[in-house]
């Protein structure tokens, strides 16, 4: 088991919050919160060593831009590939929108 | 059934177990206690190495069911097996023990909860075990006041310790997908050796544990498909029934006497159980 800390420029603080996922074979779970700043936090637990590299890769693909809303990310991750760790990260900002949890 | 029936039905299985309790609730009032934020995580498992989930596995959903205050425990399956870990079962347990507790405040509080685990969290042993005995406590206690409502849909099934706890709800729903057994398939091979149990031959396992045939043999009550419109009229029969006029773990004798009647001296078939079992449980 291996935690990384990963850090981004962002945009405005988003509004509400979201759960996607779960710490299921081959996916992950991605929770999603509003930060003060117009910083984007990421912690990363993964049950898989070694591959920091590719978790900064994804991420900097996805928020490197710096144009999302500010976000704490926690995503707890039991061995999901890099489309599906993508594509978690975007139900979850989509999820955000709406009233989480309802 | 026909092509379009089955392209409208949504299926109750293919969903987390977030979305099988909001889906029970009645539209719109979901509502999660101790949720994912509050990061009520087990204590156990990073200390041995495995990653855990914000929710320890369990959804906690309180809201309405028919008009009336319910509460839906629903077991996510994918993490760690569904398996009963410190504060995974304890909240259950504690979820069960505030719905009685609001019966005898005339809260008529119900239950219903989604089985999808294996039993006892290994990682965590005792604690998880000692919780599961709170969980069945705490059934017999509320099923005094309202009915509690076991659904079991599949795939992962409902095994160990939790098998009792589904066994004690005066209601059990089952679907053709999940399996029902104190012990699982590859722990009675390992024990027994595979002449006994070939944890392989899947139409065998599911021909003596499966939902249909648990159905078929008194220790389930409602049958059902997977989809949710379905399951979630089954849910609103049974309370409207109200509570059953003895629940199976009060009716032990009559399970006794058709167990008598089965020579365990050679391999159990599906057909044979089902002839002895479906003569009912009257003692």
């Amino acid at each position: 088991m291996e935690k990384i800390v990963f850090e981004f420029d962002a945009g405005m603080p988003a509004q509400g919050r979201s759960v996607a996922g779960v710490v299921g074979s081959g996916d992950l779970e991605v929770l999603m919160e509003p930060n003060t700043s117009e910083r984007t936090v990421v912690n990363v637990t993964t049950s898989v060593d070694g591959f920091g590299k590719v978790w900064e890769a994804v991420l900097t693909r996805m928020l490197g831009q710096g144009d999302l809303p500010a976000v704490r990310i926690e995503i707890n991750d039991f061995g999901a590939t890099p489309g599906v760790v993508r594509m978690r990260i975007a139900q979850a900002f989509e999820e955000l929108a709406e009233t989480p949890g309802a | 059934m026909d092509a379009q029936e089955l392209l409208h039905r949504e299926s109750f299985i293919e969903l987390g177990a977030r979305s099988r309790a909001r889906q029970l609730l009645d539209a719109g009032s979901f509502r999660e206690l101790i949720d994912p934020f509050e990061r009520m995580v087990s204590p156990w498992l990073a200390r041995q190495g495995i990653v855990t989930q914000a929710d320890d596995g369990v959804v906690v959903a309180k809201g309405t069911i028919d008009g009336q205050p319910a509460v839906v425990l629903a077991i996510e399956g994918r993490f760690q097996g569904g398996s009963m870990g410190e504060v995974s079962a304890a909240k259950i347990a504690g979820a069960l023990e505030l719905a009685a507790e609001d019966n005898r405040n005339r809260v008529p509080t119900r239950a219903v909860i989604v089985f999808e685990t294996g039993g006892v969290r290994l990682q965590e042993a005792n604690l998880g075990l000692a919780a599961i005995a709170e969980i069945h406590a705490a059934i017999v206690d509320l099923r005094r006041y309202q009915p509690v409502i076991g659904i079991a849909a599949g795939t992962v099934g409902c095994y160990g310790g939790m098998s009792i706890a589904a066994g004690l709800c005066s209601y059990l729903i089952v679907t053709r997908e999940t399996r029902i057994g104190l012990n699982g398939p590859a722990v009675i091979e390992q024990e027994a050796g595979v002449a006994e149990f070939d944890s392989r031959d899947k139409p065998f396992i599911w021909g003596l544990t499966g939902g249909e045939q648990r159905h078929r043999t008194g220790l389930a009550d409602v049958f059902v498909e997977d989809d949710v419109t379905q399951i979630r009229s089954e849910v609103l029969n049974c309370f409207r029934k109200g509570r059953p006029a003895a629940c199976r773990s009060e009716r032990v004798s009559g399970f006794l006497h058709r167990l008598a009647a089965f020579n365990p001296g050679e391999q159990a078939t599906s057909e044979e159980v089902a002839g002895i079992y479906s003569k009912g449980f009257e003692a």
